[in-house]
């Protein structure tokens, strides 16, 4: 089947604009986290803008394995090419489509105007108005529309413009998509992936600032993956693809701007692994999506404190990997979950339910989790960074945990 | 077989609201409630739209007279067309052994149920069977049919055989489903049907994506063969659901090989259409989209069948879809729990004489298709499969431990990476069916 480059060029934008520090750097303003003004220019997200300048400074002094690099591997500066996480997506979903005569995707806005993140740019004059479909406003419907069609022999992709607006669809996803593989008693697959942006933006409100990923958790019959960097991003959507299972692919609105060099050998990565971001020997912290950010923003700080964290970034939020997540366990005896989830039945909180069940006597101490408030996402800028986890908040956890 | 021309009338449109039995409509309690024009219960009028955009009048006009065979029962009088016959010899007799195995399994059902061989929801077709008879007995195996949680007789239909259905609502491992899905959920990959759904307006969606992927392989597959056209079953009650609208915008843009058959039984559950509905007509919503609208009298499985032939070579030929109204009515409760006590017992026994069987019976004696001793034999040899189904049923094994994990993921990697390296479907506990995942 498909080759695994799980552990090579594990590469983070982290070490990747170190590269650019050193050019440009610019403030990512409000705008410049949009699609409009992805063309050309190189963005490098940072959580706290406010810290940025502080963060540069402290480059030249930190230690140079704050980020894993996995040694000197073939994706160095020579090979390879960069990308952003979005034209990542593009690239695995065109390699997919030129692969497979079936893969088609359907969504609002996804043919003429290529997407609104600009995922699906070119497609539809490169494959037709059939094969990359813009629906009508209507997505229960559509996505329905996409099960029968799998249920039929096509490999559709479906795409909610915000995973927020996927909650119209939770008939069909929850009854249809999971459930209708297993009352068919095996007859019919539903090889379908419905993927989206979600997560908390730039102020976007309370609606356009939703996880679901807690919502869809329950569901059997389906995976869920997070993708967080270009190189995962791309591999996951082709696992995505290739399953027979259906899939639900979690991107997230403030990282489709990351830039990084990603291999030219065509490579798929695994839908049920997760990725070790990070060795280490003290804490181990499972994070997922853009917290993955925040989390290695604060593993900066906590290397010169002294600390040695280990960071896994879960990518397989459904079913999670027990493996990884239990090796690290069992090394480090802490856990610090760190999720965009909202704190009451979250990603963390079935986590920390599952370390608890399988490595309770590994555990040196109570799993921490920290989660967004259970609070619906507000407007104001200020109120907006509370809600979420910030580095801060991950630093003074961890401390406290390895006390 | 002989065609006597002086059984022939002269074809003539059966005016609007004039029937033998609409007279009795007027006292009926229900009826003074009803807003719409008098055309609307029992009118052998289909209104059709020709779809050119954007005018979009639904342009009344009498059947055709081939189509004109009324079957009035009541009375006894029976309008025939010209010198056609609706149906052969054969066709006719595939009617009424498709309709006597839909009436008689599901009245086996209902006997099994009370004695305790099915449980849950179980949701019998009697009085409907015109409209799966008439519309699936039309397709080829590779169409695809959709229907709701009153979907035993649409598999029976399709050619899922009784066996596997009985055993199905039996809960046997032997069943359509392994007894997986029961009776709200027949599936069948080999007859093309898929679905089966709990929730009303669910199955449209799913069913306009098979349609999507019929267009599909024809335009960018480029498989020249992909003629393959969807029908859709569901209900009145479904008519007012968004997921309905949804998907006839949808198909009609696109112009998707299906077609939408409404089974307006005028109830759900409890609920009269005519209390749950602004606009009981539901036939009028396709020219709304820009689709055919068509209202047929769906106690009637010849005019169903002529009016599925000209839906079915629409979608066929690439002309979009249509959406069909059929008149009917489910003899029984809504399901084998519902006590059934709201309905007004003279509608009941308006549309009893309506019973499409008797009906096609009648049409076929008096028009010497058959006579008594072969429609007789076709209720033996039933009445033989039905028993056969059941004992098949009774004997069948219940499903294993080992079938619970099985099927809730194609590819079992799904239920990921277990505390030892392993995936949990590795683990030889899986396919007992008592792995921890």
């Amino acid at each position: 089947m498909a080759t695994l480059f799980q552990g090579v060029g594990a590469v983070t934008p982290f070490s990747a604009s170190s590269s650019l520090d050193s050019n440009k750097l610019l403030l990512p303003s409000r705008k410049s986290l949009s699609i409009s003004d992805s063309r050309g220019s190189i963005f490098v997200y940072r959580s706290d803008a406010l810290n940025l300048k502080a963060a540069t400074r402290k480059q030249d002094l930190l230690i140079p394995n704050a980020v894993a690099t996995k040694g000197e591997t073939s994706t160095s500066a020579k090979s390879g090419h960069e990308l952003l996480l979005f034209e990542a997506l593009r690239e695995g979903l065109e390699e997919e489509m030129e692969r497979d005569p079936r893969v088609c995707v359907m969504g609002e806005d996804v043919g003429h105007y290529g997407g609104s993140y600009k995922v699906t740019k070119g497609l539809a004059e490169k494959y037709g108005d059939l094969r990359v479909l813009d629906t009508p406003i209507a997505e229960n419907s559509f996505t329905g529309m996409g099960i029968g069609a799998a249920m039929t022999g096509l490999r559709p992709i479906v795409e909610g413009m915000n995973m927020g607006f996927l909650l119209l669809a939770f008939n069909q996803i929850s009854n249809n998509c999971g459930m209708l593989h297993y009352t068919s008693g095996g007859q019919f697959t539903i090889p379908i992936v419905i993927r989206g942006p979600g997560g908390v933006g730039r102020q976007l409100g309370a609606e356009h600032s939703q996880r679901l990923e807690s919502y869809f958790q329950s569901i059997p019959g389906i995976q869920m993956v997070a993708c967080s960097t270009p190189y995962n991003a791309k591999g996951l959507m082709k696992a995505a693809i290739r399953s027979e299972n259906p899939v639900i692919l979690f991107e997230h609105v403030l990282l489709y701007n990351l830039k990084e060099r990603i291999p030219d050998e065509e490579y798929v990565l695994s839908l049920e692994e997760a990725e070790m971001v990070r060795p280490g020997e003290h804490v181990t912290i499972l994070t997922y999506s853009r917290m993955r950010y925040h989390v290695m923003q604060a593993a900066k700080t906590l290397v010169n404190k002294g600390y040695d964290p280990e960071v896994i970034d879960i990518r397989s939020l459904k079913p999670f990997d027990l493996y990884t997540i239990g090796c690290s366990v069992k090394k480090t005896h802490r856990v610090l979950i760190v999720e965009e989830c909202m704190r009451t039945g979250g990603i963390g909180a079935s986590l920390t339910a599952a370390i608890t069940e399988n490595f309770h006597d590994y555990l040196d101490a109570p799993i921490v989790c920290l989660s967004s408030q259970d609070v619906p996402t507000p407007y104001a800028g200020t109120l907006e960074e509370w809600t979420v986890v910030q580095p801060a908040q991950i630093v003074s956890a961890v401390e406290q945990l390895c006390q | 077989m002989p065609l006597s021309a002086t059984n022939f009338a002269q074809p003539r449109p059966v005016p609007v609201g004039i029937r033998s039995n609409e007279k009795s409509l007027s006292s009926d309690p229900f009826r003074f409630r009803f807003r719409g024009s008098p055309s609307f219960l029992g009118s052998p009028h289909s209104l059709r739209f020709n779809p050119t955009p954007p005018l979009k009048l639904a342009i009344p006009h009498c059947r055709r007279s081939a189509a004109a065979a009324v079957t009035d029962v009541s009375n006894g009088t029976m309008v025939k067309s010209s010198a056609n016959m609706l149906i052969t010899k054969e066709e006719g007799l595939e009617l009424y052994e498709d309709m006597i195995l839909g009436r008689f399994f599901e009245d086996m059902c209902a006997q099994m149920y009370y004695r305790g061989k099915m449980f849950g929801f179980v949701h019998l077709y009697n009085g409907q069977e015109a409209v799966s008879t008439g519309f699936i007995k039309l397709l080829k195996k590779e169409d695809t049919v959709v229907s709701t949680y009153r979907d035993h007789v649409h598999a029976l239909s399709k050619g899922v055989p009784a066996r596997a259905v009985m055993s199905e609502l039996f809960g046997k491992a032997t069943g359509c489903c392994r007894g997986q899905g029961g009776s709200m959920h027949m599936f069948s990959k080999e007859h093309n049907l898929i679905g089966g759904f709990a929730f009303i307006g669910e199955g449209i969606p799913v069913a306009t994506g098979a349609a999507f992927s019929s267009k599909y392989r024809r335009e960018v597959l480029k498989e020249a063969s992909a003629d393959h056209v969807t029908l859709a079953f569901f209900g009145d009650g479904t008519c007012n659901n968004g997921q309905f609208y949804e998907c006839l915008n949808m198909a009609a843009l696109w112009k998707l090989p299906i077609i939408f058959v409404v089974e307006n039984n005028l109830w759900a559950i409890g609920m009269s259409h005519l209390r749950a509905t602004s606009d009981p007509e539901i036939w009028k919503k396709g020219p709304a989209f820009g689709m055919a609208g068509v209202h047929v009298d769906g106690m009637d499985v010849l005019k169903v069948r002529e009016v599925a032939k000209e839906a079915i070579e629409r979608a066929r030929r690439g002309d979009g879809p249509t959406l069909v109204e059929c008149e009917t009515y489910r003899f029984r409760g809504h399901s084998l729990a519902d006590p059934d006590e709201l309905r007004d017992p003279a509608e009941k026994a308006r549309y009893a004489a309506r019973d499409p069987i008797s009906a096609l019976k009648k049409y076929m004696i008096e028009n010497k298709l058959a006579n008594e001793q072969e429609l007789k034999s076709i209720e033996k040899k039933i009445d033989e499969v039905l028993d056969d189904a059941v004992e098949f049923s009774d004997e069948s094994p219940l499903p294993p431990r080992s079938q619970l994990l099985e099927n809730v993921f194609a590819d079992s990697k799904g239920f990921g990476i277990g505390p030892d390296g392993k995936y949990r479907c590795e683990d030889p506990k899986f396919t007992q069916g008592t792995a921890h995942v």
